[in-house]
């Protein structure tokens, strides 16, 4: 079964790593790469992305001509993906699991962080049968 | 195999002579993991060699030599590694190959690595990899494809997989006449798993991934030949063969999900239905009966009716009476309580979907609420049903049953 897990942590207008000291940084890049590696040594790991901060983000539509609409300023309060994981796990556990790992990624002076990782199920093809 | 250029014969050849190479180098070598390796590189230079240089007079032996070399040279390798580590260690070195170690028998090998490799010890997706590779001679790139995660990561499943057979100390030989049943189930499970697979792997729009269950076909077609007074493994095969004459139906021109009941008949595959037929009509009767051979005796009547009223329901509430004494599974309770309302009619159905929730086991499974809605709607609970598909909708994990949910839901509701 395949799993998203969705970090979803930043803020359009905030430092998402307040006063972290350079060795906070270091602490936390090696977290999340050695998170990869164990969930592609482990057999786990179908994709992992970084996304960009959230300032230069757009929401667009279309227009009335199907031209591009553009929209960047956005509400303190909105939310934005920072970065997923998608896993192949044997059962839904599995996947609660590694989210809990990812969640207690280590922040300012190592400590957990403790973020919420949301957890969705991606589908997948047809059931063998259907009567 | 890869190679563009190898032709069907060649592929078909290489992937029945996997299983029987990668036994006898086991058998020389004692090494599993490093031996699946070699077998799978002396794989890939004959794909690129042969339709260049032609297949050789004994392809077996050539694939064998080719793969002990490699072995020798791994060999080489870990001694050297080991002769830098420590000096001692030389003496407790790799034992060297054996020369003229004939197999036991070729047969023999198939299945003891069928068996290596559905080891219970395993996880099914471990097992599921590591059988399409060792036992179905695929590649890497190929499972990986056909399961949609990356390459890297099912090099990682398969190698994790060997090494956790390595470290159980599993000997490579066949499991005593005491486990060999229990064994023999495990077998039979991974290969219906890959069979389904060839379903459910497939994400979005894409719908089967017909490889996985023809390699499937194959390799119980494999097991069927060697142990063929088996009920269920005959029983296994037939059922797919019988699910698999559906194929063509059950997608619509966008990927649509076109259930059983709606199927154009025209479409199913008479040849599989025929040949599915004629096996569980020839095991049956042997007397030793399994889930595998009532679930394919039930495909068969459904696969035999020409038009979706002449489906001999009776029939098949029969076989599901006898499946649900012998099978204690949620999932034969709910298709039972669908065949009891077609005959007769959706009340009774209702009642034992009523009886099933007191189960337990299903709770919040999206089938029990689609069952549920399909026997509301017989009974004319229009709205009732329609509320219940989308309560399905929201449970299924599949995209395609999804779409169709919402479709009956909204149908419904017109």
């Amino acid at each position: 079964m395949k799993y998203i897990l969705m970090m979803n942590t930043m803020k359009a207008n905030c430092d998402p790593f307040p006063g972290w000291s350079k060795q906070d940084m270091k602490g936390h890049i090696a977290f999340m790469i050695s998170l990869c590696k164990d969930l592609g040594a482990g057999g786990e790991l179908v994709s992992a992305e970084g996304l960009a901060f959230p300032a230069e983000a757009k929401l667009v539509r279309a227009g009335k001509e199907g031209e591009p609409i553009t929209d960047g300023v956005f509400p303190e309060s909105k939310e934005f993906l920072a970065g997923y994981w998608i896993v192949d796990v044997e059962s839904p556990e599995r996947a609660y699991q590694i989210a809990a790992r990812a969640s207690a990624a280590p922040g300012r002076d190592g400590a957990p962080l403790n973020m919420p990782i949301e957890v969705r199920q991606v589908m997948s093809g047809p059931p063998p049968d259907l009567l | 195999m890869p190679a563009p250029s190898l032709d069907i014969r060649t592929e078909h050849l290489l992937r029945e002579l996997a299983p029987q190479v990668l036994g006898a180098v086991v058998r020389r070598f004692r090494d599993f993991p490093a031996a699946e390796d070699a077998v799978q590189e002396a794989m890939v230079a004959a794909a690129l060699q042969w339709p260049e240089e032609g297949v050789p007079d004994n392809p077996r032996g050539w694939l064998i030599q080719v793969a002990c070399r490699r072995m020798t040279d791994h060999v080489r390798t870990e001694l050297a590694r080991r002769r830098r580590e420590t000096t001692l260690a030389t003496q407790a070195g790799y034992p060297m190959p054996a020369v003229n170690v004939e197999p036991e028998s070729d047969e023999d090998d198939t299945l003891i690595l069928l068996f290596m490799c559905c080891h219970p010890a395993l996880t099914s997706s471990s097992a599921i990899a590591l059988t399409l590779r060792a036992v179905g001679g695929l590649t890497t790139a190929e499972i990986a494809n056909a399961f949609l995660v990356p390459e890297a990561t099912m090099a990682q499943r398969i190698s994790r997989a060997k090494y956790s057979i390595k470290t159980s100390g599993v000997p490579f030989r066949m499991p005593s006449p005491a486990e060999r049943a229990q064994r023999l189930r495990s077998v039979l499970h991974v290969l219906y798993l890959i069979f389904n697979e060839g379903y459910t792997s497939s994400v979005g729009a894409r719908l089967q991934r017909t490889e996985l269950s023809g390699e499937a076909i194959r390799l119980t077609k494999v097991v069927h030949d060697l142990l063929p007074d088996d009920c269920e493994v005959a029983g296994l095969l037939a059922l797919m063969l019988l699910t698999d004459a559906r194929r063509e139906a059950r997608s619509g021109a966008d990927g649509e999900l076109i259930p059983l009941t709606t199927q154009d008949r025209s479409l199913w595959d008479q040849e599989k239905i025929s040949a599915g037929v004629a096996l569980i009509s020839a095991t049956l009767p042997k007397g030793s009966i399994g889930p595998y051979q009532l679930q394919a005796a039930i495909a068969a009547l459904h696969d035999e009716a020409p038009r979706v009223e002449d489906t001999d329901w009776p029939q098949i509430l029969a076989l599901y009476e006898v499946l649900k004494r012998i099978a204690d599974s949620p999932m034969v309770l709910l298709n039972h309580a669908i065949a009891a309302a077609m005959v007769h009619g959706p009340s009774t159905g209702l009642k034992l979907l009523d009886a099933l929730d007191a189960d337990g086991r299903l709770k919040g499974h999206h089938r029990m609420d689609s069952v549920r809605a399909h026997l509301l709607e017989m009974s004319g609970d229009l709205q009732g049903a329609s509320a219940l598909y989308r309560v399905a909708a929201g449970r299924t994990g599949s995209m395609p049953e999804r779409n169709y949910l919402l479709t009956q839901a909204a149908r419904l509701r017109e």
